[in-house]
């Protein structure tokens, strides 16, 4: 097999020389920010896609470049890694095109753009991550480079979110830096494996491992937004819409969810960490963060901090699905590391799209909001049935085998817990439906008057509706190849089968 | 050659002091040309001597290079260059006046101080450079910088007095100040010891170590930027570099117990000098602080005192250089932006002087030991030895210490982005300033990147080899 070697340093440079360009230009030269960001993000789709086209051909693409000593940094692209580097490039597309729209007239633009470029790229790095260095150098890239986004409004209220933001996730990255360097002192290796890399060169070290995981788990729960460490989720809120959008589909609280999933699967490896006893605990962690989150969304009346706990909550699913230890539960996890980032990155485009064109950012005032933006809102309600698990819905299929999964590892009690947070997403997300297509408006809507389409401008509308369409259809075209749910099947092969 | 040429450049500039911009780069640049052909000699032919005068050792003066002195001239010359195109575009002419050729006395005596290979010509050097460098801190006028620069002066003279008197007694027993020739005869005595206690306190002094680090932060607070950055980045580590050597080449008798006590020292002085960092109010000694804090990690190799550790002490102490002497010249722009350095009151600089705001967010990248950077670098060393050896608590104290520079760095990013209720006028800075500020940032960056060469430059003539063999390539020349 012959290997690519610059592909995955190709598509990390596809969003950040651009994003290193932006910084420089002056504030005027949109045409400019907006062909770069553009064709950046049009060039890494192309360049995934041949990646993908590549692997499923028996292709290998890896880079290795010289780091510390005995250790390098590797970019590799497998199938875990391309679940969520597809899913990123997509969105990353999509947002684009929103948040060019969303922020015409805004001040600071080419710090912004260059910050989001900057994100992403930390994004992918984290995707393509080879091995356990590789990971904590794209997982603190992007934690410095979110913050100037969530502060990007300069209010104190946005200074403030971005400091519990800091607080959390720098502390996380300490225990993460030193899990991963006891992990190292052991083992003399942090190269990600199928099924792992622990067990094998380590008899005797059980209480250490045990100790390491938590310090790995506990350092990728702050930005998965795990139960103690979730505070700082629904006060990043003061960020841009889009910004929202990509920190709660894509980019930090994935990164966490997806850490998750490489250090059990491909560090410690499913059977093992099963065997060390370490999976139950997560388990019912990722179970109290559901609960706990969909609870806590019930009593927000702020739309966006509404969908913020809702995240906590979802987000938590994929956990669930990787600590349950079984096949079928692992396909819905994984599953849902893409179902719920295309659902939630509709919502909150819709969420977006209503405070910017009526100002609308209370539950309260969204009374008969959907007859002056029907399409928004039928986005809306596409992505709230696939978050309550709806079928044909995306996020049914999630939920399905996340519930056959758990029966077939004999884990009864989460079928409850699926079923109560199901019960409370109906319970948060209908009033807002029934108050947005069934009650009276109780003011006039200011009209205004858009080129293409009277609601609101075109490239506000069209990324909920691409998003809300997609999430249709990978519930419906679910079995396909090529679709999520059989590439998560593939790569659930390659960990259980014998 | 490299002592000589800053040497001329004091002269002329004390000679013609109409042209000492010009002059005083022009040395610049030579000196760095100068480094640059010792790198390339010493990567052809390994760690060299030179007998100055053709006299050997024993009578004689011999000058040493390697890798280890080389980095740190190397390193000189980064700094020494930034910083000199930056305090050309920020000293009035009146000021350059005295500032170029004490800052040529200052390079000179660094770069004599990393070639020399005896104790008396290392005591010469030291004396050399804190009398200049207390000079470069009255220069900016005013009282507190001249009572800080008093207090300076007494630190310094006593710092290198109980260096004289260790020195006399290792004279007395041995009848040699030559570095090679003492690790030769030395045997463990009283007076050995006592030697080693009062060289060691005495650099302890001048390298700011907690708890005598009491003369830093209003010295290198009130001083001029560009001298602040010189003495944060250079000055102490000029001191430190002494005590390596000596630690590592004259004193290799069995020393776990005084390890193990600089070593608590320096974690103490990561926890205050982090925890004090976070305290102020002013920028400046917010970065003074940090200063005090950062120099407690390069302590931590002593207790576990193997190959990697010092090179993590080392990789640490060449991104401190890089990283605060660009916090340092990040500061001095914003001073002179605003005109007062106040945090709170920095109302949206990361909107109005992005560049400079940009340096200080690298370099505290830096500081906080994050991937990707030289400070990460040093860190992982420093934790992957610490771990290996069982030593949980210098691990949890250098975590510990990231998050207090996490916390103090980013609290002044975050009053970039607000808007203040104060409201100052703001002053034009030259783009000069900023981005020399932005290149030292830029560059502690990337030296966590390129780790090969300076890792490898660190083997050369192998100062950091454990054990006694350190005599070994002091002995074949």
């Amino acid at each position: 097999m012959s290997g690519y070697y610059e592909l995955p340093l190709l598509i990390l440079a596809s969003s950040m020389v651009p994003g290193l360009i932006i910084f420089m230009l002056p504030e005027e030269a949109v045409r400019t920010r907006i062909t770069l960001n553009m064709s950046g993000a049009l060039l890494k789709v192309i360049l995934v896609g041949i990646v993908i086209w590549g692997l499923s051909n028996g292709q290998q693409y890896e880079t290795r470049l010289p780091f510390l000593p005995g250790l390098e940094l590797v970019l590799k692209a497998d199938a875990l890694s391309i679940l969520f580097i597809t899913l990123s490039t997509v969105l990353w597309l999509v947002t684009t095109v929103y948040a060019i729209s969303y922020l015409e007239n805004s001040p600071n633009r080419s710090r912004f753009f260059g910050f989001f470029s900057l994100c992403v790229t930390a994004t992918i790095g984290i995707a393509l991550a080879g091995n356990l260095i590789t990971f904590v150098l794209f997982y603190e890239l992007l934690t410095l480079t979110t913050y100037p986004l969530i502060v990007h409004r300069g209010t104190e209220e946005a200074r403030r979110a971005g400091r519990s933001y800091l607080i959390h996730t720098m502390i996380g990255g300490a225990l993460l830096l030193l899990g991963t360097v006891w992990l190292y002192s052991l083992t003399g290796t942090l190269e990600f494996t199928h099924r792992g890399f622990v067990a094998g060169l380590l008899p005797g070290h059980d209480t250490s491992l045990i100790i390491i995981f938590a310090l790995l788990i506990a350092g990728l729960g702050v930005k998965a937004a795990l139960v103690p460490f979730h505070s700082w989720l629904p006060q990043a809120m003061v960020a841009p819409a889009p910004v929202s959008a990509l920190l709660h589909a894509v980019a930090v609280v994935k990164a966490g969810a997806f850490g998750i999933a490489r250090v059990v699967y491909d560090v410690y490896g499913i059977k093992f960490a099963s065997e060390l006893g370490v999976t139950l605990p997560l388990a019912i962690l990722a179970a109290i963060t559901i609960i706990y989150g969909s609870v806590r969304a019930l009593f927000q009346d702020d739309l966006k901090r509404r969908l913020a706990f809702s995240t906590v909550s979802q987000v938590s699913y994929i956990t669930l699905g990787i600590a349950l230890a079984g096949p079928i539960a692992t396909i819905g996890g994984l599953v849902h590391l893409v179902h719920q980032g295309i659902m939630k990155i509709t919502l909150f485009f819709c969420a977006g799209n209503l405070s910017e064109t009526l100002g609308i950012h209370k539950v309260s005032e969204m009374d008969g909001v959907g007859r002056r933006m029907p399409l928004t809102m039928a986005a809306f309600t596409l992505g709230a049935f696939g978050m309550m698990g709806a079928p044909p819905l995306a996020g049914f299929i999630s939920k399905w085998y996340l519930g056959l999964g758990a029966l077939d590892a004999g884990q009864d009690w989460v079928i409850l817990v699926l079923a109560g947070s199901s019960l409370l997403n109906a319970m948060y997300f209908l009033p807002i439906l029934h108050r947005a297509w069934f009650r009276e408006p109780v003011q006039e809507w200011p009209a205004t008057n858009y080129l293409w389409h009277r609601e609101t401008a075109w490239a506000l509308l069209l990324p909920p509706l691409f998003t809300a369409l997609l999430s249709l259809i990978l519930g419906l075209l679910a079995s396909l190849p090529y679709s999520t749910l059989e590439w998560a099947r593939f790569i659930t092969s390659l960990e259980y089968s014998p | 050659m490299l002592i000589v040429l800053p040497l001329i450049g004091t002269l002329l500039c004390f000679l013609l002091p109409r042209q000492v911009k010009a002059l005083g780069l022009m040395t610049a640049l030579a000196i760095a040309a100068g480094a640059v052909a010792l790198l390339w000699q010493l990567l052809e032919q390994g760690a060299m001597r030179y007998p100055v005068g053709g006299w050997g050792a024993p009578l004689g003066i011999d000058l040493y290079v390697d890798g280890l002195s080389l980095l740190m001239l190397l390193i000189t010359v980064t700094v020494g260059l930034a910083v000199s195109i930056y305090a050309n575009a920020a000293f009035k002419p009146e000021k350059a006046v005295y500032f170029w050729p004490l800052w040529l006395l200052l390079w000179t005596a660094l770069n004599a101080l990393f070639l020399s290979a005896d104790l008396f010509n290392l005591y010469v050097t030291l004396e050399l450079l804190g009398l200049s460098a207390v000079a470069l801190v009255a220069l900016a006028g005013g009282s507190a910088a001249l009572g800080a620069a008093m207090r300076y002066l007494l630190v310094s003279l006593l710092g290198s007095m109980l260096y004289l008197l260790g020195l006399a007694l290792l004279y007395h027993s041995f009848a040699s100040v030559d570095i090679a020739i003492l690790a030769q005869r030395m045997e463990s005595t009283p007076a050995v010891w006592a030697a080693m206690v009062l060289m060691t306190a005495g650099l302890l002094l001048k390298t700011a170590l907690f708890p005598l680090h009491f003369w830093l932060p209003p010295a290198h607070a009130n001083a001029p930027a560009a001298v602040s950055a010189l003495l944060s980045a250079l000055v102490v580590k000029a001191s430190f570099y002494i005590l390596l050597r000596l630690w590592l080449e004259v004193f290799p008798l069995s020393h776990a117990a005084p390890g193990q006590f600089l070593g608590l020292l320096g974690a103490a002085a990561i926890l205050w000098g982090g925890v004090q960092a976070l305290r102020q109010t002013r920028l400046k000694m917010l970065i003074a602080y940090s200063t005090v804090s950062q120099l407690g990690y390069l302590f931590i190799a002593f207790p576990l005192a193997t190959t990697m550790a010092w090179k993590g002490a080392m990789y640490l102490l060449l991104s401190h250089a890089l990283a605060k002497s660009a916090m340092f010249l990040a500061a001095g722009n914003l001073l002179l932006f605003g005109g007062h350095d106040r945090i709170s009151h920095l109302d949206r600089v990361a909107q109005r002087l992005p560049l400079t705001l940009a340096a200080f967010a690298l370099a505290g990248v830096s500081i906080m030991g994050l991937p990707p950077s030289a400070g990460f670098v040093g860190k992982w060393l420093l934790l992957d030895t610490a771990l290996r050896s069982g030593e949980w608590g210098w691990a949890v104290v250098m975590i510990l210490g990231s998050l207090l520079a996490a916390a103090y760095v980013f609290k002044v990013i975050g009053y970039a982005f607000t808007q203040a209720e104060v409201t100052h006028e703001a002053s034009e800075v030259s783009p000069t300033m900023e981005w020399t500020a932005f290149a030292l940032a830029l560059a502690a960056i990337v030296l966590g990147l390129l780790t090969h060469w300076p890792l490898a430059l660190m083997d050369i003539g192998a100062p950091l080899a454990i054990s006694l063999p350190a005599l070994d390539s002091g002995a074949a020349a």
